[in-house]
């Protein structure tokens, strides 16, 4: 068996975290007039992930964390948002990871920032204009400010559980 | 931290500043106020008229006074719309995403243009 049942264990339980986190981060009032700005803490779990195991398992806990928040938390139309940023930040992280010139934290800021753009893109589309990207210049920059905390929250949760994986 | 990553974060900050001040510096008074809920253009009002609108069938209420126009208010969870404040710079806007609905400034001159 491939896919051991102490694998689907961290899998399941990454899974899980990602959602409180998500949930919870949610509960926090709007830390701007600007829709989209945030820390993004579910993405500790992901870049957790990428770095101990590897993409598709960061990958395939990302997927399943946005269906099953979109469904109990939120709409069809926020996964769409969701999907859309997950999409492009993953895409960056994993091409930023292998070339192997930035560190982790690195790979973190871009996956923030990116994630960003990916949501700024989906609200083109879906309000059909493009003036929502006014919005970029502090998206930027709270993709880069959450992407760097989210960057060492990662790395130590990875240092803390070496032993685990 | 690698040297790369100092890099990174130094480069998307300057372009995100530099198409901050790009931005603010063309900013022009607007005319008129367009409504548009879920990519359908709803409404275009003047800018100098003050008056409520409901929009959405009540979702969200605007208001345009004194040359402003501002969401008074919205039934969305996050209340971002109303929090956006007053806008009346072209090219401004106030969006309320859960109820798919967008408040845009914008002058005289696409009407002519047809944009």
């Amino acid at each position: 068996m491939r896919f051991g049942v102490k694998k689907l264990c961290i899998l399941s339980v990454s899974v899980a975290l990602s959602m409180i986190l998500s949930f919870v981060e949610s509960q926090i009032p709007p830390l701007a007039a600007v829709p989209g700005v945030k820390i993004g803490l579910a993405n500790v779990v992901t870049v957790f992930l990428l770095y101990s195991f590897g993409w598709r398992e960061a990958g395939a806990v990302s997927l399943v964390r946005i269906f099953l928040s979109a469904l109990l938390f939120g709409s069809f139309v926020s996964m769409l948002y969701s999907l859309s940023g997950a999409a492009l930040s993953f895409v960056f992280m994993l091409i930023a990871k292998r070339i192997k010139c930035f560190s982790q934290i690195g790979v973190s800021v871009l996956g923030g920032v990116m994630h960003n753009v990916g949501q700024i893109i989906c609200a083109v589309i879906i309000l059909d204009t493009v003036t929502v990207t006014a919005y970029l210049p502090i998206l930027l920059i709270s993709g880069v400010i959450g992407g760097i905390v989210v960057g060492i929250l990662g790395g130590i949760v990875g240092q803390r559980l070496e032993k685990l994986v | 931290m690698k040297k790369n990553d100092f890099v990174l974060v130094i480069l998307i900050l300057v372009i995100a500043f530099a198409s901050l001040f790009v931005i603010l510096f063309n900013r022009t008074p607007g005319a008129l106020v367009h409504v548009s809920v879920g990519g359908r253009e709803m409404g275009v009002y003047s800018l100098n008229e003050d008056a409520e609108y409901v929009l959405n069938g009540g979702t969200n209420i605007l208001v345009i006074e004194n040359g402003f126009a501002y969401m008074k208010s919205a039934d969305c969870p996050d209340g971002t719309c109303v929090k956006t404040g007053r806008i009346s710079y072209t090219g401004q806007r106030i969006v309320c995403l859960p109820n798919k609905v967008l408040v845009e400034i914008r002058g005289f001159g696409e009407e002519i243009l047809g944009g």
